[in-house]
């Protein structure tokens, strides 16, 4: 018999009963849709996560001053003044596979422009900080070596800054007060908008460090020293140097403690999307067993519909069908029945996801994959559950089936 | 030279038992038939209920299979066939027809016609052609796409009819066709089946009434489990 045959036997069976195959299906419908829902609010996180540290930079290495121990008195990270531009340039010339190194020191002020005043933190910055941020300059340009060296007073900023100071004009070439000091703008960053925590990027003026550490801030330390690594699989031979080479400068020696932290981004993303994989699985496998639940309401309703089909399953027997060609129209029939529904559960799914993304202001991922497996584990669920029923009625005696009332 | 002579034996029963365990006893449905039944036979087969009459005829038509005993039809042994052979067997060479018809409701009289077909593998076109030409042969060609419950009750049986003789089978086994049926449908059902067996098909009669028995060409009656009359046409038997 026909394949087309039996699947128009099944869509005649579905359509002569259309309120409980609806019902029926829902099982299946809530089943797909909460599993693509829950897995594009999974994947949404995993990728704002992500992309957080990523836009933090690439194989990034962040060190930090240690914190300070008076008396076994520990205070915050970065309490202690320890890290000097020196330690910077040592990392560049002795450790390998070194691309750049950026370090920096910041403070907020008040910036000002004619009648226009605007409060935005202050970033004193090597050339490198360019790259190791992904900057790029949309006029004019940024920080030189030369600025370093001459702690030029030099401004480059963020577009969020120069909006509110010069509205429409050009600021490359005007001068600003920054904590009542002249800066000349050299440049305006190209747009970067939010970060995924929530920071404007925008809101930025960058100065060089020499002139942030001995004209602005008045000190000679630095807060923190970013420094980029080559490439992913060279990052712990370059973190084991790093600190090395800093207890060396530091002379630290034998079992004390360290007065610099180096933190490795890689490590933190692996730990965040690891947890938020797991938040992904979660939310999946309690979505999931509502498809299972679906299954089981496929094979409920396929048993009584077996029952209350015995005596056409006894007409058709004794016209001449096999075990086999009755089996098929039960399992095209709970299949038909899983297919369909799987297919408006992909589309309320996808929906309920487009939904949350836009109501709840949050950035949701959804992906073929998840389509793909909850689709065909819908298929597959209408096949295991309808098996059973099928054969039920495949196995029928003519006798009895046409005997039936 | 009788009629029977030189004519194919369509069916051929030798020693059929049908055993039913019954608790600690062993009932006989079928306590050892022999039977043969000709190609172009119009055979009638009556018996009170508990004879074993329906067992019989479930035997003949491949629905159930004897104990022991040998069964050809057509000449091919038919007696211990699997279930999906023996599904084939009812598909190729019998037509079936009901007390109650036994029509799905939700299809149409013309897909009811073809649903031999469908199992018998025919393609849809060939399906619509030759249904359609069975239930134009019962004069039901107007009412193809009626459903069975729009038909009566007459009309209905003609359907089935129809049904059973869309793969031209080699005998059609009638069980109580008019016992769900008022006498003028009586009547035009059995002219239908004197029709089919003026024009040489087999046919099997299952009744309890021996004015429709008499029709027949042939009267067989059971009891007990076993033939006990086999008389020729017209001659009325009582079956009490």
């Amino acid at each position: 018999m026909l394949y087309s045959e039996s699947m128009r036997m099944a869509l005649t069976a579905l359509l002569a009963n259309k309120l409980r195959s609806l019902l029926t299906m829902l099982g299946i419908i809530i089943g797909v849709g909460a599993v693509i829902a829950m897995i594009s609010v999974g994947m949404g996180v995993r990728k704002n996560v992500t992309d957080s540290i990523a836009s933090l930079g690439s194989n990034m290495l962040v060190i930090m001053p240690g914190s300070a121990n008076r008396g076994g008195v520990r205070s915050a990270a970065g309490s202690t003044i320890t890290l000097k531009y020196d330690d910077a340039e040592a990392i560049r010339k002795r450790v390998r596979n070194i691309d750049y190194v950026s370090p920096t020191v910041s403070g907020s002020y008040q910036i000002v422009y004619g009648n226009q005043n605007w409060n935005s933190s202050v970033t004193g910055v090597t050339p490198d900080y360019m790259s190791i941020q992904s900057l790029k300059v949309q006029s004019g340009s940024f920080i030189t070596e030369s600025d370093m060296s001459k702690r030029n007073r030099v401004a480059v900023i963020g577009t969020t800054v120069a909006s509110n100071l010069f509205g429409t004009e050009n600021p490359v070439g005007k001068n600003i007060r920054v904590n009542n000091a002249p800066y000349k703008i050299i440049g305006v960053l190209a747009a970067k908008g939010q970060s995924s925590m929530g920071r404007d990027q925008d809101d930025v003026v960058i100065i060089p460090l020499t002139t942030a550490q001995e004209r602005m801030l008045g000190i000679t330390y630095v807060q923190s020293i970013n420094v980029q690594v080559a490439s992913q699989d060279k990052m712990e031979q370059a973190q084991s140097e790093i600190e090395t080479l800093l207890r060396q400068r530091h002379r630290i020696t034998g079992g004390k403690e360290d007065d610099f932290t180096v933190r490795n981004l890689t490590s933190l993303m692996e730990t965040m999307s690891q947890t938020t994989g797991m938040i992904t699985l979660l939310l999946g496998s309690i979505a999931g067993i509502s498809l299972i639940v679906g299954g089981i309401g496929i094979m409920n309703i396929m048993m009584v519909s077996v029952t209350e089909r015995t005596r056409e399953i006894g007409i058709r027997k004794a016209l001449g069908a096999t075990f086999r060609n009755i089996m098929m129209q039960f399992l095209i029939e709970s299949v038909v029945i899983s297919v369909i529904g799987g297919m408006i559960g992909i589309i309320l799914g996808c929906a309920a996801s487009m939904a949350i993304s836009v109501v709840g202001d949050f950035s949701t991922v959804i992906t073929i994959a998840p389509i793909l497996i909850s689709f065909f584990f819908s298929v597959g669920i209408g096949l295991f559950f309808g098996i059973y029923p099928a054969r039920k009625a495949a196995k029928l005696d003519p006798i009895e089936a046409l005997r039936y009332e | 030279m009788g009629m029977t002579e030189k004519r194919h034996e369509t069916i051929e029963l030798k020693g059929i038992k049908k055993l039913y365990r019954m608790g600690d006893q062993e009932v006989a449905a079928l306590a050892g038939i022999d039977l043969v039944i000709h190609q172009g036979e119009f055979a009638a087969l009556m018996g009170p209920s508990g004879s074993g009459k329906s067992t019989l005829m479930n035997i003949l038509g491949c629905l159930d299979r004897p104990t022991t005993g040998s069964y050809k039809l057509d000449g091919e042994e038919v007696a211990h066939l699997s279930d999906d052979k023996l599904a084939v067997t009812r598909n190729k060479k019998i037509g079936f027809v009901f007390q109650n018809f036994n029509l799905l409701s939700r299809i149409s009289a013309l897909e009811n016609v073809a649903l031999p077909l469908v199992y018998a593998g025919v393609g849809g076109k060939e399906r619509k052609e030759r249904a359609l030409h069975y239930l134009d042969s019962v004069g039901l060609a107007d009412r193809a796409d009626h459903q069975p419950n729009e038909l009566s009750g007459g009309q209905r049986q003609r359907v089935a009819i129809a049904r059973a003789l869309v793969n031209d089978p080699h005998i059609i086994m009638a069980d109580e066709p008019t016992g769900n049926l008022d006498t003028k449908s009586t009547k035009e059902i059995m002219e239908i089946f004197e029709r089919m067996h003026s024009l040489g098909r087999t046919i099997i009669l299952v009744t309890h009434e021996p004015e429709i028995a008499a029709c027949a060409s042939r009267q067989l009656l059971v009891r007990d489990g076993l033939i006990t009359k086999d008389a020729g046409k017209g001659v009325v038997m009582d079956v009490v």
